[in-house]
């Protein structure tokens, strides 16, 4: 009796591994097959030339000044939007947090609703709203505050105001979910013990969300070094970003390999900021601070 | 996804080629969209009626890199291109498009030599033309290159592709060199005079709908465009003129593929494709010209047609053919490489 139980148990134990791996296996073959696979060509690409393999599509990092200048414009315009979406979402996440549950799924929801609108359109509504004959310059002629029309997109400005506007939630969100765990008792300590508001902000809540801070900012920094469409649109052809090279190098030139070193490089990047980040929090962290 | 895709791909293969046995049939390729429905009624279908034959259509908005995979397997699925002519050129250097017996294909006899190449006979013409706002410069608009680098005489922002194929032309003809004198291009002399322009330059676009849409919107006061998209937007009422006066005439070309399954098939869509007579057939349906010039005196095209058709004599006459041969060599090649650094700077 006490025999069958066991192997009943072990049977059925081996029918759950079974199970869960079949469960999974959709999820590992397109994981595997979309992504791994993809990636492993993709290296296997960019060191090989008419056959044979070379180190010549990454020597192009050192000797051609177009590669390294795309790579600055595009960390520049990365720190210019983390530290902008950080300035904006920071407070926005702040009052969420700090509110009763109605305002702040109101204040929430406000934040992620554009997130449901493709970024194509919302990079079409920008130009709309900042071209030469856009709303906001209609709109500051009319009033008698320009003369001229303002040149606010095709160029790096109109690149970065869209660019935030589309990366806005991942900054707010993580910052949301770190801020509404500091338990309100402890800035009440704080101030109970004679703490100005400033004060307290400074020494106990901003210290305690600063795990949301790098998550955010990681997040909004590693999507800008991938940005395309939006660059593409409103950047008038000289917001160069690396994710426009390696198009470029598909379509106009035909350069497969030169097109996957730099996305190897970029990649690369993107590893090495993960890595740092994970020095301040853990990776988990970063991905699941929802 | 992959596996999925080919599996109806085989099926149609096997139908296909059962169909094969009963009558003649080619697979023609073209780049997809308005354009190749467009010729699909305008020279596929005629074709396919006068000669008899099936044609199967397949599209990419970029034949290269196909061909390369297809040609590389010794057995391409495909059988003519209708591609931009480079393709033909580097392809045919490189042993994957097919050298023309020209022999076979009397009809290229009326077309112009620099047309044509040793691997390629002219599909359709389009133009990179100099457009403008007319409620900004009324009739008085810009008419020649050297009017769309004068900032002074006429203000306002410029648009350009970024891209260095026609741009480069345009810099050295606003440069004073003549129009017939353009080729090899002096390429520093080229950039330089970009150089100047550069600061004035508010948008260098990089698709056809962009260059539209700029127009479109006045965002843009003058830009190089290609024709088509230009006359899309004056069809929609925008106050938009545009001169073919220093445009630079392009062309799609037809090659047939190394190892063509139906070679002998394709020689004979080829002939009837670049016929005076179903060339006509154009411009009914799209505005881009004819590749044979011939088709202007079938009567089939009306005058007043004739003059918006990037090709007709009286147009290409005003325009300067762009040298597919010079952008195919290795100083033209150098100059797309060194695009991208003129732009970052």
């Amino acid at each position: 009796m006490s025999m069958s139980s066991v192997n009943s148990s072990l049977a059925h134990q081996r029918r759950e591994r079974r199970l869960v791996l079949l469960l999974l296996a959709p999820a590992l073959a397109v994981v595997g097959g979309l992504l791994i696979v993809p990636l492993c060509w993709l290296a296997w690409q960019s060191v090989r030339q008419d056959g044979g393999f070379t180190l010549a599509h990454y020597a192009r990092f050192l000797t051609d000044d177009v590669y390294w200048m795309t790579f600055l414009q595009t960390f520049r315009m990365a720190f210019i939007v983390t530290a902008a979406a950080l300035i904006l979402g920071y407070p926005v996440a702040y009052v969420a947090a700090g509110t009763s549950r109605r305002w702040s799924l109101f204040i929430l929801a406000m934040v992620v609703l554009p997130f449901w609108t493709s970024v194509l359109v919302r990079a079409y509504a920008w130009l709309i709203l900042l071209q030469r004959r856009g709303l906001v310059n209609t709109a500051l002629t009319e009033l008698g505050l320009i003369d001229a029309p303002l040149t606010l997109v095709n160029n790096e400005f109109g690149t970065i105001v869209a660019t935030v506007h589309i990366l806005l939630p991942f900054m707010v969100l993580p910052l949301y979910a770190t801020m509404q765990k500091i338990p309100p008792e402890l800035t009440m300590a704080g101030s109970s013990l004679g703490g100005t508001p400033l004060h307290v902000f400074l020494r106990v809540f901003l210290p305690l969300s600063l795990p949301g801070v790098v998550a955010g900012m990681v997040l909004v920094f590693v999507l800008t070094l991938g940005f395309y469409i939006t660059p593409e649109l409103l950047g008038g052809g000289r917001t160069y970003m690396v994710s426009m090279l390696v198009s470029r190098n598909i379509e106009v030139y035909n350069e497969w390999g030169a097109a996957s070193s730099i996305s190897v490089v970029l990649l690369a990047c993107v590893f090495f900021i993960f890595r740092l980040a994970s020095l301040v929090i853990p990776f988990e962290r970063i991905m699941g601070a929802r | 996804m992959r596996v999925t895709l080919s599996i109806p791909a085989i099926t149609a293969a096997l139908l296909l080629s059962a169909a094969a046995a009963s009558a003649e049939q080619i697979t023609f390729v073209s780049q997809g969209g308005a354009y190749q429905e467009a010729q699909t009624k305008a020279i596929l279908d005629p074709v396919a009626k006068l000669l008899g034959i099936t044609i199967n259509q397949d599209s990419s908005p970029d034949a290269w890199p196909v061909l390369k995979t297809q040609t590389a397997t010794g057995k391409p699925i495909w059988d003519v291109i209708d591609t931009p002519t480079k393709d033909c050129i580097r392809g045919g250097e490189q042993g994957m498009i097919e050298k023309l017996d020209f022999s076979r294909l009397p009809n290229a006899a009326e077309i112009p030599a620099d047309y044509k190449t040793e691997h390629s006979v002219p599909y359709e013409f389009y133009s990179s033309v100099l457009a403008f706002n007319k409620q900004k410069y009324g009739e008085n608009g810009p008419k020649s290159w050297a009017d769309f680098w004068d900032v002074k005489k006429f203000p306002g922002t410029r648009a350009l592709r970024s891209h260095p194929m026609a741009t480069l032309e345009a810099a050295l003809l606003a440069d004073g060199v003549p129009a017939d004198k353009l080729y090899p291009l002096d390429v520093d002399r080229a950039f330089r005079k970009l150089e100047e322009l550069k600061p004035h330059v508010t948008v260098w676009w990089t698709s056809g709908a962009q260059s539209a849409q700029l127009l479109a919107d006045g965002e843009i006061d003058m830009e190089m465009a290609w024709n088509g998209r230009v006359t899309a937007v004056i069809k929609e009422g925008a106050p938009i003129g545009y001169t073919f006066n220093q445009g630079f005439l392009q062309e799609t070309s037809l090659c047939i593929l190394k190892g063509a399954p139906n070679l002998d098939t394709s020689y004979k869509f080829l002939n009837a494709a670049i016929s005076a007579d179903i060339q006509a057939n154009f411009p009914a349906y799209i505005d881009y010209g004819p590749g044979n010039p011939a088709a202007y005196k079938t009567g089939k095209i009306s005058p007043e047609r004739a003059a918006q058709m990037p090709s007709s004599p009286e147009n290409a006459a005003k325009q300067v053919l762009i040298s597919v041969a010079w952008w195919s060599s290795p100083a033209g090649e150098e100059a797309q490489k060194r695009w991208a650094s003129f732009i970052q700077k």
